[in-house]
């Protein structure tokens, strides 16, 4: 399922997604899409061009577009809507959940810039909360796809499926982790290495660094599992209680506040089993973003490969003996 | 329009309405009253609508912005037949159908939900835009609180409105100049209505929010401006039931049934004097 050499994709995500959306768009007359005067951030030029008609920029004003998009869909459009997860979550945070989701309306929202992704736009613009903030209200599938393959893929389920989704995604190009063939099922975790010694859950960026945390503990003779949680929403947790079965020890891996994201979503699926499963949780602890380039703030944050091997082998030390 | 049928409408869901929130004890009862008689005139005179078949397409859509008058929107919806008038009865109930703010999900004839105030413009937008893009020659008309207004998001959506002319678009203002806490003069000026929507680009008309006529009037002018709209209804928090007409709190009223049924006699007086001096 994943590719053989993990290097840069030649497709940024957000020409693969456009890619996606106009290739759904063209079987669905309904697709719309609906923006905040971010369309050539978030990549939608091309969808614009292909479809003028369909294509909606409101400007400067982001609740308003979120409850614009849930009157497009409650008279039968599918309204794709892009802006920066910050903006999308924070500012329409009322809107995502009055106007979307407690009417029970099919609003895709398309927050853009996940996390460190942000780089130079800084922490203004850098969504540490976003998962959080979403995660806390009903109705919302919460997706944040590791590469472009993987996001090409979505949109066509995304599409198709009833309901609202929160996509948390990047612009730039993405490491490609899996092959073209490979497959996806929205609610089903994909484990890509075996090992049984310690499972690390990861989504998005972190998925690569899961990868590489796999090879740096192989050296040291540890077996992990990684597996790619890209639904944050509802999580996997047939396979989180399988994988803590099978290892006896998790790690996750988000590039998100700690609170609220994947390491809870996880840690929920956890509370139930006896006895206890050890967990370590790699994310941003707790604070702010800031200006720098991704490599930069990966390190600052400890979003890296060798933190995710560190808190796997202190998960591990914390197994039942 | 037929001025008599629409008299004895708004009296209707008036009474109604009050009787719905007497099953509850309480309820919203100033801007219930304050928005019934344009109620009236859009369900009798001015809506597509069909009660037996309330999902259809091509259908005029309403969002009443201001969600928490959901009273008087239910009342209207059992007058027109969407429901029987009894289950009125379970305002507030536990496990209701009938929620104190608008739930499309709970409540046939409800298009959109609303309560958190200032999001109605938008999603109506939203219906609006979709239905032109259909190529349906249906309206929306929301309404919104002159309170609400205070919100800002309307604000975007007003924008919003006027650069893409969704003149298949009105706009209803509850001028009642009262909001929760007190007169909206004094707990933040809304200035001049009307040229902050006329200043947008829209057309705009005041009427007396309490008068059929004028408010037939005013739609049918807005609708035949060929822009999108705002009616401005001038009302009165309160008005048309005896106990709510007061210049004290009234926007949530607790109530017993002698007050319920005074105010329906009353109700019920009134309209016998329109009547009469209409026919005068």
């Amino acid at each position: 399922m994943i590719c053989s050499k993990l290097d840069f994709d030649t497709k940024e995500m957000r020409a693969s997604y456009c890619d996606a959306l106009i290739h759904a768009a063209e079987q669905n007359e309904k697709i719309v899409a609906v923006d905040a005067d971010v369309s050539f951030s978030m990549g939608t030029e091309p969808f614009y061009k292909k479809f003028p008609q369909r294509s909606i920029n409101c400007g400067i004003m982001e609740a308003h577009a979120v409850g614009f998009a849930a009157g497009m869909s409650a008279v039968g459009y599918i309204p794709f809507v892009h802006m920066f997860g910050t903006f999308a979550t924070r500012r329409a945070y009322d809107q995502l959940f009055l106007s979307c989701a407690y009417q029970d309306l099919n609003v895709k929202i398309i927050g853009g810039d996940a996390g460190v992704t942000a780089a130079a736009n800084g922490g203004t613009h850098m969504p540490f909360e976003d998962m959080a903030i979403v995660r806390a209200i009903p109705n919302f599938t919460i997706i944040e796809p590791a590469d472009g393959t993987m996001y090409k893929s979505l949109v066509p389920y995304i599409a198709n499926t009833y309901g609202n989704f929160y996509v948390r995604s990047s612009r730039k190009k993405s490491i490609k982790i899996y092959r073209d063939d490979a497959e996806f099922t929205v609610g089903h975790a994909n484990i890509l290495t075996q090992g049984n010694d310690v499972a690390i859950i990861a989504c998005g960026i972190m998925v690569h660094q899961a990868l590489r945390a796999y090879e740096l503990l192989k050296k040291e003779g540890i077996n992990a599992c990684v597996a790619d949680m890209h639904t944050i929403k509802p999580v996997d947790k047939d396979a989180v209680e399988k994988l803590a079965n099978v290892c006896g020890a998790v790690v996750t891996a988000e590039n998100h506040n700690i609170i609220g994201g994947l390491g809870n979503a996880v840690g929920e699926c956890l509370l139930g089993i006896d006895p206890v499963v050890p967990m370590e949780r790699v994310g941003v602890n707790d604070t702010f973003g800031e200006v720098g380039t991704q490599e930069f703030l990966m390190t600052k944050f400890g979003l890296t490969a060798e933190n995710i091997a560190a808190k796997a082998k202190k998960v591990i030390g914390r197994k039942r003996k | 329009m037929n001025k008599k049928r629409c008299l004895s409408a708004a009296a209707e869901i008036r009474k109604l309405a009050i009787t719905a929130m007497e099953s509850a004890g309480f309820g919203h009862v100033g801007g219930s009253m304050s928005v019934c008689d344009a109620l009236a005139v859009l369900y009798e005179e001015i809506m597509n609508i069909d009660p037996l078949n309330p999902e259809k397409e091509d259908r005029d859509r309403l969002v009443l912005s201001k969600g928490h008058c959901g009273p008087a929107l239910y009342a209207a919806l059992a007058y027109k037949g969407f429901f029987p008038k009894s289950e009125l009865l379970t305002l507030n109930a536990n496990g209701t159908r009938l929620p104190s703010h608008c739930d499309r999900l709970k409540t046939v004839g409800i298009d959109i939900s609303t309560g958190s105030l200032g999001q109605g413009l938008s999603l109506g937008s939203g219906v609006a835009m979709g239905n032109k893009m259909k190529g349906l020659n249906s309206y929306t008309y929301v309404i919104v609180g002159d309170g609400e207004l205070q919100e800002g998001q309307n604000w975007e959506a007003v924008q919003f409105i006027a650069h893409r002319c969704l003149s298949n678009l009105v706009i209803l203002v509850d001028n009642n100049k009262r909001q929760l806490d007190g007169y909206t003069e004094q707990v933040c000026r809304q200035f001049d209505i009307k040229a902050k929507f006329e200043a947008f680009g829209l057309f705009a008309i005041e009427v007396n929010g309490h008068d059929v006529e004028s408010i037939f009037n005013g739609i049918s002018k807005a609708k035949s401006s060929g822009m999108p709209a705002a009616v401005i209804l001038e009302t009165e928090k309160g008005h048309g039931c005896s106990f709510a007409e007061i210049p004290g709190f009234n926007h949530y009223m607790v109530f017993d049934r002698g007050m319920a049924e005074q105010a329906r006699r009353e109700i019920d007086r009134r309209l016998e004097v329109s009547l009469r001096d209409d026919l005068q």
